[in-house]
């Protein structure tokens, strides 16, 4: 099967699963809801009582979190749409065609850069709103957005390694929710991590939610940078490491399983 | 005749190790529908998910149209299409997206893709839903999408893995009309069934299978007098002539009928259909018999699935 037809049916793929966007798009609508709630929620009721280490605007400094929390909860999409896929039995169609078998995970994969894309663009919008800005220029807020864009790829291979391991909607959404809160909680996305009791900081300040979040305050110019520790300061290498080092480790992973389907 | 499915032999084992193929032997000459007859747990669709390249197995060989399962699976996808036991048609998509994004992954150009689509809809009676999500389609409206997403481009080797269970006669009958037009364009089908009805009326020939290998062969009506010859059936009117009437049955057929009292019935196997019959029934209103009612039964397939089965023991 050579490249080209692979590519071929990987966009044919992607189709399916943003017509699946257009065709049902209540689930865009929760995906688009959290994150503004997120906003509103932490930005207006809880924020009046957060303190930004170094100063600066609490809105400021919690947009680039949302940006970083909503591609994480992406996972959920992913992994929920790939057993949705692997349970009605439509799998075993695709499977039993003369089509590339890399289509279904690259097709998705690329789906999820698309809703991606337009999740980012509706938190832009909703930042602006509330008073969030990039103070840096245009050329280091698309950085920032190609950080966010490369984290969702290796969170869609979570994604559909989760959903290939599970094979059930329910029990994604059962993995998912539960590990996406305390997550994103013990990270950099609400409350900057010296604020915390020291070892709770620590895990906070390595986990690679934090890594693009504080990469992402950094190219736009927002508050809350942090201190002065090792991954704080490396945040962009870290943004970068991160989500390779998981391709590599989930990607094959997913690929396998996949193959392994049937055997 | 040749061959377009061949299996010799085939083992395979479920994850935990229980036996789902043991020895299954196939041989389908083109053309035609194969019954794979069966119950629950007999093997059936591990059979056609082995053949379909959806699944591996262990010892053994096998060939569709022409290519090696294990070997050259790619060019078996080529030729072959399946209809599973659920309708493997993405839900959210329109009737018509969904033939157009399979026509798509058949490397159609998107609008040669969307004429098959708008055929295959007209032929399977869906015009008026296309533009309907798959998941509001009555159970028989997604079978019929599903089986019109196999038939995209014509395969050489449909697998029909259970295609009408649950579904209401009119659609059934749908179902069986449009594999027998396959079957006429050439198509060789295999079909995978509990229904002993739809075998006998679609398979040129039916494997049974038992326990994941075949335990027997034949066309339609070689199964049923494997199990034996026709069957006399007489009931008379007054039990007190049981007795004679036995004695006459007895005489005629040349073999010892059997006798329920309470239904005042006489059973006994024949060979000339109208002749026993005929004579029987001379013979007893020639001794003041009176029958209420006399037939000749063959075995129904049922009976002959069971007994070849083994899970319950006819007596015939």
């Amino acid at each position: 099967m050579s490249v080209g037809t692979a590519v071929a049916d990987g966009r044919v793929m992607a189709g399916r699963y943003l017509r699946h966007v257009v065709r049902a798009p209540e689930e865009l609508v929760i995906y688009f809801a959290l994150p503004i709630m997120f906003v509103l929620v932490f930005g207006y009721v809880f924020g009046s009582g957060m303190a930004v280490p170094g100063g600066g605007h609490y809105r400021e400094f919690l947009i680039p979190g949302v940006f970083v929390m909503t591609m994480f909860y992406g996972i959920g999409a992913t992994g929920t749409g790939i057993a949705v896929d692997l349970d009605r039995g439509v799998v075993d169609r695709f499977r039993s065609m003369p089509m590339a078998r890399s289509a279904l995970i690259t097709g998705r994969m690329a789906a999820d850069q698309v809703r991606a894309l337009l999740e980012i663009s509706a938190l832009v919008v909703t930042g602006l709103l509330v008073g969030w800005r990039w103070h840096l220029g245009v050329p280091k807020l698309l950085a920032a957005l190609a950080l966010l864009l490369l984290l969702r790829l290796a969170l869609s291979c979570v994604g559909v390694a989760l959903g290939m391991a599970a094979k059930n909607p329910d029990t994604v959404a059962t993995i998912v929710f539960p590990l996406a809160f305390p997550l994103s909680a013990i990270s950099n996305v609400f409350v900057a991590p010296e604020l915390m009791p020291g070892w709770l900081g620590v895990v906070s300040e390595w986990n690679p939610i934090s890594a693009t979040t504080t990469a992402v305050r950094e190219l736009c110019g927002n508050p809350g940078i942090g201190a002065d520790s090792w991954p704080a300061e490396h945040a962009l290498l870290l943004a970068v490491v991160w989500p390779v080092a998981l391709i590599v480790i989930v990607g094959p992973i997913a690929v396998r399983r996949y193959q392994r389907l049937g055997v | 005749m040749t061959s377009t499915i061949v299996a010799e032999g085939l083992h395979q084992r479920y994850r935990g190790g229980a036996v789902a193929l043991d020895g299954f032997d196939l041989n389908v000459p083109e053309g035609i529908v194969h019954g794979l007859l069966g119950p629950n747990g007999a093997g059936k669709t591990t059979a056609v998910r082995v053949l379909a390249t959806l699944l591996g197995f262990g010892t053994g060989r096998a060939e569709v149209a022409g290519a090696d399962v294990r070997r050259d699976p790619a060019s078996v996808r080529e030729r072959i299409a399946l209809t599973g036991q659920y309708a493997a048609v993405d839900d959210l998509l329109s009737g018509r997206q969904n033939l157009v994004l399979f026509g798509r992954l058949h490397r159609m150009r998107a609008r040669e893709a969307g004429r098959r689509a708008d055929e295959l809809l007209e032929r399977f009676d869906l015009t008026g839903a296309a533009g309907r999500s798959a998941k509001t389609y009555s159970g028989g409206m997604r079978r019929r999408l599903d089986l019109a997403a196999s038939l995209i481009r014509r395969p050489r080797v449909l697998f029909l893995d259970e295609p009408t269970t649950g579904l209401d006669p009119r659609s059934r009958n749908q179902v069986w009309q449009a594999v027998r037009g396959l079957v006429a364009e050439g198509t060789t089908v295999l079909l995978t069934t509990q229904y002993l009805e739809e075998a006998d009326q679609l398979a040129g020939r039916i494997s049974v299978m038992d326990a994941g290998r075949v335990v027997a062969e034949g066309t339609p009506d070689e199964l049923k007098s494997a199990l034996g010859a026709d069957r006399l059936e007489v009931v008379i009117r007054e039990a007190g002539r049981l007795g004679d009437a036995a004695a006459v049955v007895g005489r005629v057929a040349r073999s010892e009928p059997d006798v329920d009292p309470d239904l005042r019935r006489l059973r006994v196997p024949v060979t000339d259909r109208v002749g026993a019959l005929t004579a029987v029934l001379h013979e007893l209103q020639a001794a003041g018999i009176t029958v209420a009612d006399i037939g000749v039964h063959r075995p129904t397939l049922d009976e002959a699935f069971l007994h070849l089965t083994g899970r319950v023991e006819v007596t015939a």
